[in-house]
């Protein structure tokens, strides 16, 4: 009688569902580390019984499909970029176990900053590094870590450190900050270095399962077809060539001693701290906000063509624009609203045009962005000649008619003209048009009451001639409206 | 001892399928009993293959193999293997 001693680990799918071509083999090379690790790593999730709590991050590289193998929580980070992401995932749900998955180009090229940072701060999160020594994905160009004198597609000749630099021994480089508890290479070329791979690789989620802090394991793994070898050269060439630039080793290991003490990460969850959802508000500041979400209409009667909102707002750098839109989502969320306020950042944050898309919505919130919005708000003209195309048929555009000279040219939407900075500069301050602008929108649509945006002001104002202004502004705005609409405005 | 009464302690499974022929198994395994067959799988690869005697079940064509699911190493039962 025979039984199964090793076979495909459960935190690998059996199917690829989501992969084109036969949904049973990986999309690697023959001969590519990228699987033996992958296996590795599902093999240790298996026996540490963490399936049903680990978040994959997986990097931009050959292994941006790490996804479709890994049957476990899954995410794919921007290019270099999973540390961060692993840091917003394991702070948010200090119980999960998180693991950035990461090339060379990845994370020591463009995510160099975000992996020295994440070690810096001792995050409680696993990184495992495939050292390939080369851009895979892209075609085999060179990356920090080719060897001097290794041909790639971008060193021809061979890499010169002294054109282009030596390679980066990330994990001697991350072992000399305080920060990481774990930090080992090991590599993929014969029997012994893939078991002591495969231990390094438990030991580091192990170092996480105990809360001891930042894990990192290097793997210097072949890549066949970037180095133009074959498997078994490509294991040869690790031995020969990789190891006498990148030795093999333990370069930091404090496991034993750090306690798992919290860290930043393993800081109280607010439901820790607050059992019902307004005791939750209330640790926020938040009291008084309503914690259901009404569907339109609730207790303010806006037009139905104005409910559920999605919002531009653009203008000059200075004329506060994004603090308009937080100052909305901030409003809308304390009416009980889905909210959503993302910021456009920029060089245009000093000139130029800065904007933010805010949605306000008694439904779920799909996607942050406006690229179709119901309500443009424009500060000067370049924001108005940019965004007027995109407002939709039946939309609102309110624009700033002291520095906008040139009115829409739109027929299709309802256009208002709100001389704000000028009645700003006249109650006191010209930076405050935003709020004037804010007062007239809101007299508008009545989308939302003035005291959930007064309430909102005065949390996020702290100085108190500023928050009157603020408020006087505002009013002042909501009072043009009204006044328009009596001499025969719509 | 005549080959045919030795009851091997382990056994070997390749999904021919799943093989890409990069051949790291048959290096890594110790008593050399894997080989790359003549014909080729539906992706064009020389799939590996068990000669079919000799597999002790040590794993190591597992671990040496990128596939996932391309290679399952079985063991004969610790009783069994006593007899
Ligand atoms: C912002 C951005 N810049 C560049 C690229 C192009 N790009 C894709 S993968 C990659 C590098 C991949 O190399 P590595 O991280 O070593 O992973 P490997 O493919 O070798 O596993 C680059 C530069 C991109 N997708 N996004
Ligand atoms: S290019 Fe290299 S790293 Fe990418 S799948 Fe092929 S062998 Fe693996
Ligand atoms: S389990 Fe061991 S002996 Fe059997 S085929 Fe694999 S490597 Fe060879
Ligand atoms: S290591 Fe796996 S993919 Fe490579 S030849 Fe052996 S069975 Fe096939």
């Amino acid at each position: 009688m025979y039984v199964r001693a090793y076979e495909k680990p459960k935190s690998i799918y059996g199917v690829f569902e989501r992969k084109p071509g036969d949904p049973r083999t990986t999309h690697y090379c023959p001969g590519c580390g990228h699987g033996n690790v992958h296996k590795y790593i599902a093999e240790a999730i298996d026996d540490l019984g963490i399936q049903d709590r680990t978040i994959l991050i997986s990097p931009v590289g050959c292994a941006v499909f790490a996804y479709y193998y890994f049957d476990v929580g899954n995410i794919q980070a921007a290019h270099g970029r999973a540390p961060a992401v692993a840091t917003a995932v394991k702070r948010a749900r200090p119980e999960s176990i998180v693991i950035s998955y990461q090339g060379d180009g990845d994370l020591a090229a463009i995510g160099g900053n975000e992996i020295l940072h994440a070690a810096n701060r001792g995050e409680n999160i696993t990184v495992f590094f495939i050292n390939n020594a080369i851009y895979g994905m892209t075609g085999g160009q060179m990356a920090p870590t080719t060897l001097p004198g290794q041909v790639t597609t971008t060193t021809p000749m061979g890499r010169a450190p002294e054109r282009e630099g030596f390679p980066l021994r990330v994990s001697e480089l991350l072992a000399s900050l305080e920060g990481p508890t774990y930090i080992e290479r090991v590599a993929l070329f014969d029997n012994k270095s893939r078991m002591r791979a495969r231990k390094a690789i438990r030991k580091a989620l192990q170092v996480q399962l105990e809360g001891r802090g930042f894990s990192f394991v290097e793997i210097l793994s072949p890549c066949p077809t970037g180095w133009g070898m074959t498997p078994a050269q490509a294991c040869e060439w690790i031995q020969r060539e990789m190891l006498r630039y990148f030795p093999l080793g333990v370069f930091k290991d404090i496991s034993a001693t750090r306690p798992s003490a919290p860290t930043a990460s393993h800081q109280g969850k607010l439901t820790d701290l607050a059992s019902s959802p307004e005791e939750v508000l209330a640790l926020l500041g938040l009291e008084g906000v309503v914690s259901a979400h009404p569907p339109w209409p609730h207790d303010v009667d806006a037009p139905a063509r104005y409910r559920n909102p999605r919002i531009k707002i653009a203008g000059f750098g200075g004329q506060g624009v994004l603090f308009l839109g937080r100052l909305l989502a901030e409003a809308g969320m304390r009416q009980g609203y889905h909210v959503c306020w993302l910021p456009s950042y920029g060089p245009e944050m000093r000139g130029g045009t800065a904007h933010c898309h805010v949605t306000i919505s008694g439904e779920p919130i799909a996607s942050p962005l406006v690229s179709r919005p119901s309500v443009l708000i424009a500060m000067n003209r370049p924001s108005l000649e940019r965004f007027e195309p995109e407002v939709i048929p039946g939309g609102v555009i309110l624009y700033d008619s002291s520095l906008i000279s040139m009115p829409p040219r739109r027929t299709d939407v309802e256009v208002l003209p709100v001389p704000a900075t000028r009645m700003a500069d006249r109650l006191g301050s010209a930076k405050a048009a935003n709020m004037v602008a804010l007062g007239a929108y809101l007299q508008l649509t009545h989308v939302l009451p003035a005291e959930a945006v007064i309430a909102a002001l005065e949390r996020v104002v702290e100085d108190r001639s500023l928050l009157e202004l603020n408020v006087k502004s505002l009013r002042a705005g909501m009072e043009y409206v009204s006044a328009r609409r009596e001499h025969g405005a719509p | 001892m005549a080959d045919e009464t030795v009851v091997d302690r382990g056994r070997v499974e390749i999904a021919e399928d799943l093989c890409k022929g990069c051949g790291l198994c048959l290096l890594a395994c110790p008593v050399r009993v894997l080989v790359l067959a003549e014909h080729l799988n539906s992706y064009g690869y020389h799939p590996a293959r068990y000669l079919g005697r000799g597999c002790t079940g040590c794993g190591v064509c597992y671990y040496a193999c990128p596939e996932p699911a391309a290679i399952t190493v079985y063991r004969r039962e610790a009783a069994a293997a006593r007899v």
